[in-house]
């Protein structure tokens, strides 16, 4: 490989080259193409359904029988999942689960505590928790030992108002400071459009993608979102040149 | 000292609850009491091929038990059957298969009631040594893969998304559940090497906060269900396995007092 070459790749985290995955004869998501580098934030949006979690799961190598290809450059990886169950057989508490994958020091566990604002909950039990507590503490969990790549999943479901506005300043704080690279998936347009680097609207495929600014102007973003526009924060209509059928396939209207 | 088979049962029984208190924990908390008695099924063929080949017990039960394993995560991925029949066909089938095999071993005498419940006057200075060395090697490997096996115990993708290959240390771990059968058939018995993996660990999550000390009072409740169940066994000459297993259940009541009382505590 040229020195060239690497260097205009050597900010890539990880990248899918038309990457799909079906279960039970039934595509998830086909066909999708991205990348996220360092220091960038890539934002999924689309409809309940469209493939969104699919796709970053796709991303993080949790599905293995994919078509097309995944190339993940990094091993530093945090992970907050969109759902996540955990067994209450087991005594868990928050300290517990802070060091699940990678053992981090003290300090960074306080420190990835404190910015999410639960510290206070360190030797709680994970099962006392309320829904936005754990939401945060999941955060925490996934920042504390400073990854190169995260995907954060709907990371402030649950999150009061306040909270959830502190916490997406938080997160475009993490990606300049720590210069690493976020995929995110949300549903706050708002946060989409004024802090991300890339964003990739999903309906089943890629609908389309590109800055904020240029998917704001697209034609088929207009159709999904345009004449909201003014309303961005209250309404969300999904509107399409094209139908799902039950097997995945597109057709034109 | 070792020519007292006492104190020989007793060093095996104190090698064998070190080992299942950590496992019993996993086998609690990843829901795997019904695998380790389709293993601990599985070992009566181990058992009666070693006899029929005069090859080594625990040897013979670990490979037995082993193959079991693998074919049950075999079947659960070709299969649309859910996990408790295809134990339950495993267990069985392989229980009588080996009972079918001792039909035919009529030439050996068999001592069936120290198969089932363990013997303490079975155990040899030989078996000390599978027991101990065998005891540190599941250890050593169980601190290996504690990482990815604790972090997809609690949640699967979160191991895989982080890179820490939980299926691996599944398969892993899963040996070691057969090797900890072999080593403690002739202890506890194969019927009740289940109890011995389940009860104590059921114990420490009573009382216990993180999974660290769970870990550890699943030691000392074996330990204690070791000692207590050896020495009832040999003061009202009762069957060893079924004895340790009863003080196990014993102390696992205690821990029950122990939580009224902190919800009382509580309020």
């Amino acid at each position: 490989m040229s020195r060239n070459n690497m260097n205009s790749n050597q900010n890539i985290l990880v990248k899918l080259n038309g990457a799909g995955f079906s279960l039970n004869n039934k595509w998830l998501v086909k066909g999708v193409s991205l990348q996220v580098e360092k220091g960038k934030i890539v934002t999924l949006i689309g409809p309940n359904g469209s493939g969104k979690s699919t796709t970053a799961k796709i991303a993080l190598g949790i599905y293995k029988k994919i078509d097309g290809s995944v190339e993940k450059y990094t091993s530093k990886v945090g992970y907050v999942p969109q759902k996540i169950s955990i067994d209450w057989t087991l005594p868990l508490r928050v300290n517990d689960f802070m060091v699940l994958t990678e053992s981090i020091s003290n300090e960074l566990i306080d420190e990835a505590l404190s910015l999410t604002g639960v510290i206070h909950l360190k030797d709680k039990n994970l099962g006392d928790l309320s829904g936005g507590e754990f939401q945060r503490v999941l955060l925490a969990r996934a920042i504390s030992k400073k990854p190169e790549l995260l995907v954060l999943d709907e990371p402030v479901q649950g999150v009061d108002f306040t909270g959830e506005i502190a916490l997406y300043e938080l997160i475009k704080k993490i990606s300049d400071e720590l210069n690493c690279g976020i995929l995110l998936i949300s549903h706050d347009l708002h946060t989409v459009m004024s802090a991300t680097d890339h964003v990739v609207c999903l309906n089943g495929h890629v609908c389309c993608s590109g800055s904020p600014m240029d998917v704001a102007k697209n034609n088929e973003y207009k159709a999904l979102f345009g004449e909201q526009a003014s309303q961005i924060l209250s309404r969300y209509e999904h509107r399409h040149d094209h139908v799902h059928t039950s097997e995945g396939e597109i057709k034109k209207n | 000292m070792l020519d007292d088979f006492f104190i020989r049962a007793l060093i095996a029984g104190v090698g064998v609850a070190i080992v299942t208190g950590p496992l019993g924990c996993f086998v609690v908390w990843r829901r795997l009491s019904y695998f380790g008695d389709t293993l601990a099924h599985s070992a009566l063929l181990g058992v009666t091929l070693a006899y029929s080949m005069e090859f080594n017990i625990a040897f013979s039960v670990f490979i037995i038990s082993s193959l079991i394993a693998l074919t049950l995560i075999q079947l659960q991925k070709r299969t649309n059957l859910p996990g408790d029949a295809l134990l339950g066909l495993l267990a069985h089938s392989s229980l009588a298969i080996g009972l079918v095999v001792i039909g035919f071993l009529s030439f050996i005498r068999f001592d069936i009631m120290g198969l089932l419940f363990g013997d303490i006057l079975a155990v040899t200075v030989n078996d000390l040594l599978i027991i101990w060395i065998g005891g540190a090697l599941i250890l050593l490997v169980l601190k290996l893969i504690w990482k990815p096996l604790f972090a997809s115990t609690v949640n699967y993708e979160l191991a895989e998304a982080e890179g820490l290959n939980p299926d691996r240390a599944k398969a892993i771990f899963t040996i070691l559940m057969a090797a900890i059968i072999a080593i403690s058939i002739k202890m506890v018995g194969l019927l009740l090497i289940t109890g011995m993996l389940i009860i104590p660990a059921a114990m420490a999550r009573n009382i216990s906060s993180s999974p660290q000390k769970m870990v550890m009072y699943s030691i000392i409740g074996g330990l204690l269900s070791v000692i207590l169940g050896l020495f009832s066994s040999l003061e009202f000459n009762t069957a060893s396995g079924p004895s340790i297993i009863a003080a196990s259940l014993l102390l696992f009541i205690l821990s029950l007092l122990n939580i009224k009382q902190s919800i009382k505590l509580k309020n």
